[in-house]
């Protein structure tokens, strides 16, 4: 069924057929979860059901609220301290994973690295953990002067035991003068690290992004922020210089490489630029109701989307900003062109499939477009209908789209599709690379990037061709298959 | 009784958002939509209904408000 094209029928029937082992009601339920793609559906939600709770028993790569709240969104504020508070595993598991960029010397006036808990014991359990926490507070602030505040991230214990972190982070706020946020976001709220997005957008809201209101502010008509980027590998960086390129003034990036005062600084800018909507969507609509200032969705990868991206954040401003941008999309076209007549003729036709977090699941398509490469089926672990919704006119028609897809129906498509490149996670890497399929992380580059911007760009096609058309993956095979062609061998030959 | 922020989408309409939900859905009529009253039936685009009393004056969006199913 290897086609370069399937049809929306054969595309069903392939569903169908995955599905086909599961009990009658697991198969009920997974089948809300995949689609076959038309382009005409206006609403997500009437092909397919997402940010339910994950099937009990099949595997899944989700992560918990902690994950979203202290991985994602809060961890990579740089200048605040962000205690794991509970057992010491959740934090130091995940410590540094997400290889957030950022400038400053750890340990002294930033923080993004280091692991900070409250290494919660059985007494803590039993007795509670408040003392434990405003005493490891106060110690922080001696340890490290220069933080410029501290959050609170709730474990799944926290919640569990009923700890009263609110009443100690406004106590220890007093002490200590500076902002003290309690996160409620232990792991068991909602179906997926998704929920801890939002409560520590909700956290931001309710603890931070008021206390300059009164101050004043140098501002310009330029002023902008950059919104939901992580610099993953440095990608808000080599987005960042674009904007300013064009004449606009970053005030704040958030959170790759950001800070407690660009967050607080973000209701004077003029215009919110996000990139990952999954994860803070909820901050820039307050901000809309709140302060007026209007939001903007953009895409900064492949030059065909930052072309399009930034003509429309240029359309916010002025003739002067408008006409800059054009200059920038000139003065990067060589460049990026060369990088298409390099790699296109080596990546073009091939095929792609791809189960990403927040926006990369569409977002990516164009860059693999602008390369000649087609994605065939792609999915979110945690998405929402809106985020399907902006899927659904990005992906060819009768391609494949999943929800929160099991570990077996991924390698079956996978099997069946015959994808050229696949573009997932580190569980899913070593499955399909001993599979003989070259394989990307795209959630952390595959420790490369940045993947965002021109310069961005370069990085990705390079990436794309060395995986793809690395010669060792003819080489790959898993013994029992080897053993299997002997046997036949063997037998061909008696 | 669902909160709805309602806020402008770029090509004009009206989008109404339910925040628990996650839901984005174009509002396709307003029973009364002038300068000084703004409610009553709301239809989305989908063919959903809800009901909201109208609000005196036409409140500036983005603005929440608390709709019923109607
Ligand atoms: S689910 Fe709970 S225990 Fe597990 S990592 Fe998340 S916060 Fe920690």
């Amino acid at each position: 069924m290897s086609t370069n094209h399937m049809t929306p029928e054969e595309t069903q029937a392939l569903i169908q057929e995955v599905l086909e082992v599961y009990p009658e009601d697991a198969k009920k339920d997974r089948a809300k979860h995949l689609m076959v793609n038309d382009q005409e559906v206006e609403q997500s939600k009437k092909c397919i059901t997402s940010n339910r709770k994950s099937l009990p028993g099949v595997m899944t790569v989700r992560g918990c609220a902690y994950a979203g709240s202290k991985g994602v969104v809060w961890g990579p504020i740089k200048d605040m301290v962000h205690i794991s508070h509970g057992p010491v595993g959740c934090g130091q598991y995940s410590r540094a994973g997400r290889r957030n960029y950022y400038v400053g010397t750890t340990g002294i006036n930033t923080f993004g690295t280091m692991n900070f808990t409250s290494d919660f014991q059985e007494k803590d359990i039993v007795f509670g953990g408040d003392k434990k926490l405003s005493k490891i507070m106060l110690e922080i602030e001696e340890l490290f002067p220069l933080n410029k505040g501290i959050t609170i991230q709730s474990e799944c214990p926290i919640g569990l035991i009923g700890d009263d972190i609110e009443a100690i982070a406004k106590q220890t706020t007093k002490d200590v003068k500076k902002p003290v946020v309690p996160v409620r976001c232990e792991g068991f709220r909602g179906v997926s690290q998704s929920l801890g997005h939002h409560i520590a957008n909700d956290a931001i809201r309710d603890w931070v992004l008021h206390n300059r209101d009164n101050d004043a502010f140098d501002d310009t008509p330029y002023d902008v922020t950059i919104i939901g980027d992580y610099n993953i590998g440095g990608d808000a960086w080599s987005s960042r210089t674009l904007l300013e390129e064009m004449g606009l003034r970053v005030i704040a990036q958030w959170s790759g490489d950001g800070t407690l005062a660009e967050m607080e600084n973000t209701p004077k800018a003029k215009l919110n630029l996000l990139h990952c909507y999954r994860s803070m969507n909820y901050i820039s609509r307050h901000m809309e109701e709140k302060y007026g200032i209007p939001w903007k969705e953009y895409n900064f990868f492949g030059p065909t989307k930052i072309a399009e991206s930034l003509r429309d954040i240029a359309s916010f401003f002025d003739d002067t900003i408008k006409a800059n941008t054009e200059k920038v999309i000139e003065k990067y076209r060589a460049e990026y062109q060369a990088v298409i007549d390099k790699y296109k003729p080596r990546l073009e036709g091939k095929r792609v499939m791809l189960y990403v977090g927040g926006l990369r699941p569409r977002h990516v398509i164009g860059a693999y477009e602008d390369l000649g490469m087609e994605v065939v089926g792609t999915g979110y672990e945690f998405g929402h209908n809106d985020d399907y919704d902006r899927t659904i006119k990005e992906m060819g028609n009768a391609t494949l789209i999943f929800d929160d897809v099991t570990g077996y129906e991924f390698e079956e498509f996978v099997k069946r599709v015959k994808p050229d490149l696949i573009g997932s996670g580190i569980k899913e890497k070593y499955i399909f690379q001993k599979m003989g399929i070259p394989f990307r992380q795209m959630h952390s580059w595959d420790y490369s990037g940045p993947y965002h911007g021109y310069d961005g760009f370069a990085i990705f096609a390079r990436d794309m061709d060395m995986t793809l058309n690395n010669p060792c993956w003819s080489k790959v095979k898993v013994p029992w298959l080897i053993e299997d062609e002997e046997e036949t061998a063997v037998a061909a030959s008696a | 009784m669902p909160n709805v922020m309602i806020r402008i989408k770029d090509n004009g309409a009206l989008l109404f958002y339910i925040a628990k939900k996650d839901q984005e859905d174009e509002i396709a009529t307003v029973e009364k939509d002038t300068d000084d009253e703004w409610g009553g039936k709301i239809e989305l685009t989908d063919g959903s209904e809800y009901y909201i009393d109208p609000i005196t004056p036409r409140p500036s969006f983005p603005t929440t408000l608390r709709f019923k199913r109607a």
